[in-house]
């Protein structure tokens, strides 16, 4: 038989039992769908944990210093200090993508005030570094450029030293002590809760730089360079051209390696990332149970309708039809109740992410993809559960389904 | 003298076993039949009629002995290669019809077109509706089984039987179901149907309808006892 004869046979049974066939894709349609809603707030919390890494620190790029090579043994980053303030001038003056620009100091040291003293981390930066993390003030502001220039004693507590030091006050106005140096509380940050990694990035103080090099610490190294793009778009072209500017900077030759690694955000969110596509395939696999389920009833179904059309497939055998045409015949049977089933399902599906979306406030998403994958696996479930119904109609004895009543 | 055989069985026997116990349903069957024969196999209920017919009709394999179809040796055939036989060399006619429900005339009609394997171009809607013409049923074509009555469908079922123009047509209590009038229209059109040359082979076990064929096979206990061929047969019809 032809194909679209098969599919027209296979239709006009199927349509002669409108109720049975609509209930035993319901099975199908509830699985499709319920794949397809779970996929799209898998997707949905994926697109909103990149938001949220988005947000910790816009389009931001990372250049630390390192890979460096002795003997031609790779020490890996940050073996081998070589960023310097310099650097970040250059990338801010020369670079035709990057808006922002901030080096990083870090000093680990005790911060005494208000109601004792914490021991925490001080961050030199500079101005830029506010929005390159994108972070907002709670009280008081950031310090500006003039204060940057004037190695200004001033400091932006993070909301973690703050709630430690001055628990549910504003200290903005009030000083502390830094390695014995007072220093003037300008602001305190929103908290931005924890990395992925546990480290809690409000456990932190800011200052300028060029006091925390200066007055704070004695130490001149950068530990690393911060900065951001307007669009994540220019990411990639401004890492290549941080990169280039980097080397032309430290003078390097043509053919010797960078010294220094320059990565984005992404990059350091891919573990971020791998979380939540673990939960996406954790609530597919959920969903697929019914889907599942939804099969068995195909097969169940299948199976009444082979002993009940045990007749009319003897004289189907009478006139000459093979086993094989028998098979064929049922199995198309299966496979057009599951893929109409599966594309209800899959109308369903987005209709009731949409839903849902709306309701809760969740964000889903949904794409053609899930489509395509959603219609090959219903495919897949009328072939796998059709066929077992379909073998065992083709196996008939012709002589004794002519003679079933 | 030339005889231009249609069928030939030789030592056609068929055992079947019921539990602890052997039936012998065929003891050796002897069959010939030529080309544009009408003839009827008679014989009681468990005299072997069925078994034979399941055999000659290639839905079942004989014990042992041989038989030929159209010049085809069949009992060594695959379970394909007999479908294709019934497809292409045997037409059917049950006592129930045995119409698909739901399934216009035509499209009852066009399903054996359906499964041929030849690759024949056939237009399977003209040949259906030339099927269904010779038939007596061309203004029935788009009615359903249940919109027919017995004598209309075991008219389909005939056309059904001859649309892909087989070597015998075969036809098992055609008149079972039907009331004697119908009974004896539904028997013209055999005869008219071998008129025209086609070889009909009815198993029956009504006298009436045996007497209106040419030769009358009767069997018992698995064997045939009796093979007579009589004169005059039309003027049975008359009844």
């Amino acid at each position: 038989m032809k194909a679209s004869t098969l599919v027209k046979v296979a239709s006009q049974s199927i349509l002669k039992n409108k109720m049975r066939t609509l209930l035993t894709m319901l099975g199908i349609v509830i699985g499709v769908g319920a794949v397809i809603v779970m996929v799209a707030i898998g997707q949905g919390a994926q697109s909103q944990i990149q938001e949220q890494i988005n947000t910790l620190g816009t389009n931001m790029i990372v250049v630390t210093p390192g890979a460096s090579r002795q003997g031609g043994v790779s020490r890996g980053a940050q073996s081998y200090n070589r960023l310097t303030i310099k650097d970040a001038e250059k990338i801010k003056r020369e670079s035709l993508f990057v808006s922002a620009v901030s080096p990083v100091v870090f000093s680990r040291t005790q911060v005494i005030g208000g109601q004792g003293n914490w021991r925490t981390t001080i961050n030199g930066v500079s101005t830029d570094y506010q929005i390159i993390r994108n972070w907002d003030l709670k009280y008081g502001r950031f310090f500006d450029q003039i204060e940057l220039r004037q190695m200004r004693r001033v400091m932006v507590l993070g909301h973690t030293v703050a709630e430690n030091l001055f628990p549910g006050e504003d200290p903005v106005g009030l000083t502390v002590q830094v390695r014995n140096v007072p220093v003037e509380i300008i602001g305190v940050l929103e908290p931005k809760g924890q990395t992925a990694s546990g480290t809690d990035q409000d456990d932190v103080v800011f200052a300028p730089y060029t006091t925390v090099q200066t007055r704070l610490s004695g130490w001149s190294r950068i530990f690393q360079i911060l900065a951001s793009t307007p669009s994540s778009n220019d990411i990639p072209s401004a890492q290549e051209e941080i990169r280039a500017i980097m080397r032309e900077s430290h003078g390097i030759s043509r053919f010797a390696e960078d010294g220094f690694t320059v990565r984005n955000q992404n990059d350091l969110a891919e573990a971020e990332q791998g979380t939540t596509e673990v939960m996406t395939l954790l609530l597919a696999a959920i969903a697929s149970i019914s889907l599942l389920v939804g099969g068995i009833g195909i097969m169940n179904i299948m199976l009444v309708s082979v002993t009940e059309r045990t007749r009319e497939i003897g004289i189907r055998m009478a006139i000459g039809a093979r086993g094989r045409d028998v098979l064929t015949q049922f199995l198309v049977e299966s496979i057009v109740m599951s893929v109409l089933g599966g594309a209800i399902g899959v109308a369903i599906g987005f209709a009731g992410s949409n839903i849902l979306s709306q309701l809760t406030g969740w964000n889903t998403v949904t794409s053609p993809t899930t489509i395509m994958i959603a219609l090959a696996f219903s495919a897949g479930v009328g072939i796998f559960f059709g066929f077992y119904p379909a073998r065992k109609a083709a196996a008939l004895n012709p002589i004794e389904a002519l003679r079933h009543e | 003298m030339e005889r231009d055989l249609v069928m030939r069985t030789q030592g056609l026997t068929k055992v079947y076993t019921m539990g602890n116990t052997e039936v012998h349903a065929l003891q050796g069957v002897d069959l010939t039949v030529e080309r544009g024969e009408m003839i009827a196999i008679v014989g009681a209920s468990g005299s072997g009629k069925s078994t034979l017919m399941n055999i000659i009709g290639c839905l079942d394999y004989p014990t042992s002995g041989t038989y030929y179809i159209d010049g085809v040796h069949v009992e060594n055939l695959s379970r394909n290669q007999l479908a294709d036989i019934r497809n292409s060399k045997i037409g059917f006619v049950f006592q129930g019809f045995n119409l698909l429900a739901r399934t216009t005339a035509r499209e009852n009609v066009e399903l054996p077109l359906l499964y041929d394997r030849s690759r024949r171009k056939i237009e399977v809607r003209k040949t259906a509706e030339e099927a269904l013409e010779r038939v007596g049923l061309g203004d029935r074509m788009n009615h359903e089984p249940n919109e027919l009555s017995g004598g209309q469908q075991q008219r389909v079922a005939i056309a059904r039987a001859l649309v892909t123009n087989p070597s015998i047509l075969l036809a098992d209590e055609p008149t079972g179901n039907l009331d004697s009038k119908t009974s004896v229209e539904v028997l013209a059109l055999f005869q008219e149907l071998h008129d025209q040359g086609m070889t009909v082979l009815l198993i029956t076990h009504e006298s009436d309808v045996a007497d209106c064929t040419e030769r009358i096979i009767e069997l018992r206990d698995g064997k045939i006892i009796e093979d007579k061929c009589i004169e005059a047969a039309k003027a049975h019809l008359t009844i």
